[in-house]
């Protein structure tokens, strides 16, 4: 049934309420400007000096016009390495090209020559395992000097380091989800196999070059004097390496030549490339999810509310609405798209993990796609609680959560605290994409319980000694613990990291997730087998 | 009466000549070559037959061919149109030596009438007025210096046998005479071949007005004058009736002269007796000298038929049945004033080129008569004429009359080619023109102003990117949205030489922002209509990566397409390309020869003129790939040259 909003738009609480999401949205905002800017002004001109298109441009020019963008990590790596790697050097994200979704992945050669860091790693790896999940197919759009030098420890060497990204290459290529690279310019040593492991490579006429070793490494490893171009330029790849396939002209007819190849492709098994056939506008403006959301977190607030601002027609089919009150779940659809709705309204009682995951195993059934808005800040506590066994009616949750074979899309949209965030499919349990709100805080668990926790076991550790120790001491014991909690807990640390896939502006949370499922139905579903259930 | 007759043409003038022998009641048979054999007169007529290939030569110019098909098709008589066999006197007794009737002049009057010399000289002989001027058949080029000193400078050299502006010369002083001559006789003898000439006076600021004329083979009338003043290079452009400023006492004078000289040659059917008329000093009876007669219904009979309510191709195909003429001169009437603007496919900013290409959308404004002979859909074949179709209109006076016309002009929407409307619209809206200020130099004076290119508002850019990107139309909720940074599309709309730079950013499913030329416009979607800084659309139409919005007489841009520059890139500097449609008339370049840059490799012609194709480069031709006679058409490549090596292999 369509849901009756009790917000009132006029009132004091719902615009105290969109002044502090403003506030919290203006931090983000403004991080996210300084990282799509890249390496700055100067690199910024001198890449353009060369013939190059930005790498913006770049992504622009590849994209059909007017194509959304999922973007993937906007403001990774932001207060990293000194601030010298915005957006990791990278541009990643979903658009369409032909018609298709794809995923794209665009070293910003501006920022340290596109070299990676840990963070690019990071954020090239995720882009690639967003592909792999939802099959879409990769356009590379290479301009990268390799492995940043000084970081190479933290690049090179593990499992999800600088190998993963050509492992996946190669899995994806067998799986028959396409791999498309445009050199359009530097391509050194690891790198190189980038367009080497593409199933199609297009290289940009003196300007991409592909080399195992660039010419110093040359001669002083043979002596062997010989030019950039001479050595892997565009014509010595398409002429006589057979490395690239096709020789443009320029980055626009690079990036035409890739359109073009993406024309080609063979669409996905089951599905149409853009599963959203449209649905009516919610009743209540998405907009108002800025008044409607308290802007203090510990609030309590009914998630109605959001769910009202973001489904078709504000319609919600509630599932078990009068048992486990504390997690609402029900069917509803975003843009035209059905999905399955869990969304926290209090702490998780065992009640609420049963019901929660009865709802999980009947999507599963369905093939119904999920939604989680995480608002938890976890599972109830204390002797009643534990006596009657949440953990092992938790532990139901998380099972159905990690189990099922749906597509999974969750949205932090408040609290995502300790073992709560499991059972609302939190980055381990592999949501195909996790969203944050500026609001949204992320820890094991809420600073003050940290340091609560910790200055119980100082003072108990004092106090067996004999020892005294005063509030105040107490107090300054906890403040770093505290203050610690808050600064890692915020969504750009979260998002630098990678933790998430990127903030966003609460009043899309509707477009991003109908693009969310969008990109996820372009695989099929498969059937769900569950582990088993503790009982 | 005729049951059946045959179109001997094509294009508007076939369709106009079916449009009155349908409604008389009368099948028609249609002609027509190749490459028109989906034409809009094929498609008008109730029967057509194919005669060949798309030259003229080939098809249209087969008399034997189209008496065959006539006779096959069981027409009793020919329509000629204009053009191609109307006014070729063999062909006339062909046809009714085949038992046909010719829609027209007879064989004679034709001849009377083709050679100008010796129709001037009947023409005095029957007392109207012909301009001074050397006629005679001595042609050693001192005998014609010494009449052009005669009569006086500055003359005019006139092929005997020409026409359309073919093998003529204006010399303004002596010294120039000798070359002068030696060019119009080797045009003339390229295109007529005869290279004889006349020497005439040439009249200052001279009117070009014509007497439309209609006979019975005994008795003429005339149905009053048109003035074909507006003229670039001898071609028409807009053409009125009646003549600005004409008295009654002249009106009169030149009909009798007119109707005179269709009496004296025996004329049954359409014709038109031109004069020219001294307008430096106003309009004056004795002011006006027989030029030429065309045997034949002219291009701008509309406008006549606009003044008098006659429909000219009636009569001609009842006087040809044998009625007698059906009017007397006496209940013949001017009612208002007639405009004529001839639309053409052409880049008028490079010097009028005709241009080809396929109309994507033809849209003729309400209201206004449009005679074409194309339709939406249809090509511009560099075969033919590349005209779209005359707009006529008519009001209670001539400044109402202009008036409309200059709206008609403006609001005709053509897209898929390049036209000159602009320049139309500009001429429409000419104050002298206005003012009734007439001359066949005032195109030629104004011509840079006639011709600029339109000054293109911003938001017209704006609509032209959207159109291009393909963003005018439903899109889908998603469209455009990003997390943080939209990735907003650059990209450079050219038009002609200019290019506007834009940045489109789609901010919802109806609502872009489009940055042009560094100016902001916010377009957006109210009830499905764009709207751009609030002001309605122009609306457009897009081709490929071309795009056509309604606005300043149709406004083309287009999108590089990458994939199409990067073969241009590959290897365009060793060719020569035909720069528009048309004849190769000359080829002088031989294979294996060293040419400098600069050097004539060749000779197109189009439109009746001639243009030289230049080596790019220093090189060497390493091959011809076009022979004279050969019709190219635009970008057509026609040499090639030997490809630049940077240094000899060794």
């Amino acid at each position: 049934m369509k849901i009756q909003s009790q917000a009132i738009p006029s009132s004091d609480a719902f615009k105290a309420n969109t002044k502090g999401h403003l506030e919290a949205l203006e931090v983000i905002r403004a991080a996210a400007e300084q990282a799509a800017a890249g390496g700055g002004e100067k690199a910024r001109e001198r890449h353009l000096s060369r013939g190059k298109m930005l790498p913006r441009d770049r992504v622009a020019n590849l994209l059909d016009p007017g194509s959304p963008f999922l973007e993937i990590g906007a403001t990774a790596a932001h207060g990293l390495y000194d601030g010298v790697a915005p957006a990791a050097g990278v541009i990643a994200g979903i658009g369409r090209v032909e018609g298709r979704e794809v995923m794209v992945v665009c070293n910003d050669a501006t920022v340290k020559g596109g070299t990676y860091y840990p963070m690019t790693v990071k954020k090239h790896l995720r882009a690639q395992e967003i592909a792999e999940e939802n099959h879409l197919p990769c356009i590379y759009l290479v301009d990268s000097g390799g492995a940043n030098l000084p970081n190479q420890d933290e690049v090179f060497p593990d499992r999800d380091h600088f190998g993963r990204i050509f492992y996946n290459q190669a899995r994806m290529s067998a799986k028959g989800i396409a791999q498309i690279a445009v050199v359009m310019g530097s391509c050194t040593a690891g790198g190189a196999y980038v367009p080497a492991m593409s199933d199609v490579t297009i290289i940009v006429r003196e300007q991409g070059t592909i080399f195992l070793a660039g010419p110093p490494l040359v001669k002083a490893a043979t002596g062997e004097v010989v030019s950039v171009e001479d050595l892997g330029g565009g014509d010595v790849h398409t002429r006589l390496s057979g490395v690239a396939d096709y020789l443009a002209e320029d980055d626009a007819h690079a990036l035409a030549l890739a359109r073009r190849a993406v024309r080609s492709l063979v669409g996905p098994e089951n599905a149409p490339f853009l599963a959203l056939p449209g649905g009516a506008d919610p009743a209540y403006d998405p907009a108002e999810i800025l008044g409607v959301v308290p802007a203090d977190l510990r609030t309590p607030y009914d998630i109605r509310e959001v769910i009202a601002r973001v489904v078709d027609g504000s319609w919600f089919d509630e599932f078990k609405p009068r048992f486990g009150e504390t997690l609402v779940c029900g069917f509803a659809e975003v843009m035209g798209v059905q999905v399955g709705i869990i969304a926290n309204n209090g702490v998780l009682f065992s009640e609420a993990a049963q019901k929660g995951s009865h709802f999980i195993e009947l999507c599963s059934k369905r093939r119904i796609p999920l939604v989680f808005l995480q608002n938890i800040t976890g599972f109830m506590v204390g002797r009643k609680y534990e006596n009657e066994g949440i953990a092992r009616h938790g532990a139901k949750m998380v099972t159905a959560v990690a189990s099922t074979s749906v597509p999974k899309i969750t949205l932090l949209v408040g609290g995502s605290f300790g073992a709560g965030n499991y059972g609302m499919a939190g980055r381990a349990y592999q949501p195909r994409f996790l969203w944050s709100w500026p609001n949204s805080r992320i820890s094991v668990m809420g600073g003050e319980q940290a340091a609560g926790v910790l200055a119980t076991v100082k003072r108990d550790g004092i106090e067996r000694k004999g020892g005294t120790w005063s509030a105040e001491e107490e107090a300054e014991f906890k403040r770093p613990t505290v203050e610690m909690f808050e600064r890692q807990a915020h969504p750009l640390y979260a998002s630098a990291r990678l933790w998430d896939d990127g903030c966003i502006d609460p009043r899309k949370t509707r477009d991003i997730l109908a693009l969310s499922l969008s990109a996820a139905l372009n695989a099929p579903i498969e059937e769900t087998r569950f582990g088993v259930f503790r009982m | 009466m005729f049951d059946t007759i045959l179109i001997a043409n094509r294009g508007e003038i076939a369709c106009r000549v079916i449009r009155s022998a349908q409604a008389m009641g009368l099948r028609c048979v249609a002609v027509h070559s190749d490459v028109d054999a989906g034409a809009a007169h094929v498609a008008m007529a109730d029967t057509a037959i194919s005669l060949g290939g798309a030259a003229p030569a080939d098809s249209y110019l087969r008399g034997d061919a189209i008496i065959a098909a006539a006779e096959a098709t069981g027409a009793q008589a020919i329509h000629p149109g204009y053009g191609f066999l109307s006014e070729n006197p063999d062909f006339v007794e062909a046809v009714e030596a085949a038992g046909l009737t010719f829609i027209g002049p007879s064989a004679k009057a034709i001849r009377a009438m083709g050679l100008k010399d010796a129709a001037k000289a009947l023409m005095e002989k029957a007392g109207v007025p012909v301009v001074p001027g050397y006629h005679g058949e001595d042609q050693d080029p001192a005998r014609l210096a010494q009449e052009a000193e005669r009569i006086g400078y500055p003359v005019m050299i006139k092929a005997v046998a020409g026409g359309g502006g073919k093998g003529m010369r204006l010399v303004e002083r002596p010294e120039e005479f000798a070359d002068a001559l030696a060019s119009a006789q080797s045009e003339a003898r390229g295109a007529f071949g005869n290279d004889a000439v006349l020497v005439e006076k040439f009249v200052q600021q001279p009117r070009h007005i014509e007497v439309q004329v209609f006979g019975d083979g005994n008795r003429a009338v005339h149905l009053f004058e048109r003035d074909c003043s507006l003229q670039r290079r001898h071609q028409k452009v807009i053409e009125e009736a009646p003549a600005p400023g004409m008295t009654p006492q002249m009106r009169a004078a030149m009909g009798e002269a007119a109707v005179r000289a269709a009496e004296a040659i025996g004329y049954s059917g359409a014709g038109t007796v031109e004069f020219i008329v001294d307008g430096s000093g106003g309009l004056r009876s004795d002011g006006f000298w027989f030029m030429e007669m065309n045997t034949r219904l002219q291009v701008e009979h509309p406008v006549t038929e606009a003044i008098t309510g006659v429909d000219l191709v009636e009569w001609q195909i009842r006087v040809a049945a044998g009625e007698p003429l059906p009017a007397r001169q006496e209940d013949l009437r001017i009612n208002g004033h007639a405009f004529e603007a001839r639309l053409y496919a052409e880049d008028v900013p490079k010097g009028f080129l005709p241009a080809t290409g396929r109309l994507s959308h033809l849209k003729f404004p309400e209201g206004v008569r449009a005679d074409s002979g194309v339709r939406a859909g249809d090509e511009i074949s560099p075969w033919y004429d590349p005209m779209i179709a005359k707009l006529i209109v008519h009001g209670p006076t001539r400044d109402v009359a202009l008036k409309r016309l200059a709206r008609a002009i403006e609001t005709c929407e053509v897209a898929g080619t390049v036209t000159n409307l602009a320049f139309l619209g500009r001429l429409a809206r000419h104050a002298g023109f206005a003012a009734g200020e007439v001359d066949t130099g005032l195109i030629a004076r104004d011509i840079d102003a006639l011709t600029a290119v339109p000054e293109v508002s911003d938001a017209v850019v704006a609509e032209a990117a959207l159109a291009l990107l393909g963003l005018l139309g439903p899109g889908d909720a998603v469209q455009g949205v990003h997390l943080w940074t939209p990735v907003d599309r650059k990209f450079d709309l050219e038009q002609g030489e200019t290019a506007h730079a834009a940045t489109v950013e789609v901010l919802s499913r109806d609502q872009r922002r489009v940055t042009v030329n560094g100016s902001q416009i916010l377009a957006t979607r109210v009830d499905g209509q764009w709207r751009f800084d609030g002001q309605a659309g122009h609306g457009c139409i897009t081709t490929g990566h071309d795009v056509t919005v309604f606005a300043d007489y149709g406004q083309r841009f287009t999108m590089v397409d990458p994939l199409e520059r990067a073969l241009d890139a590959s290897g365009g500097s060793d060719l020569v390309e035909a720069p528009m449609p048309g004849l190769v008339r000359m080829v002088t370049a031989r294979v294996g020869e060293a040419v400098t840059r600069g050097d004539r490799l060749a000779v197109l012609e189009a439109m009746k003129m001639e243009h030289a194709l230049q080596a790019p480069r220093d090189g060497i031709v390493a091959e011809v790939l076009v022979a004279e006679g050969d019709q190219v058409a635009a970008g057509a490549a026609v040499i090639r040259l030997e490809e630049e090596t940077d240094a000899p292999e060794v």
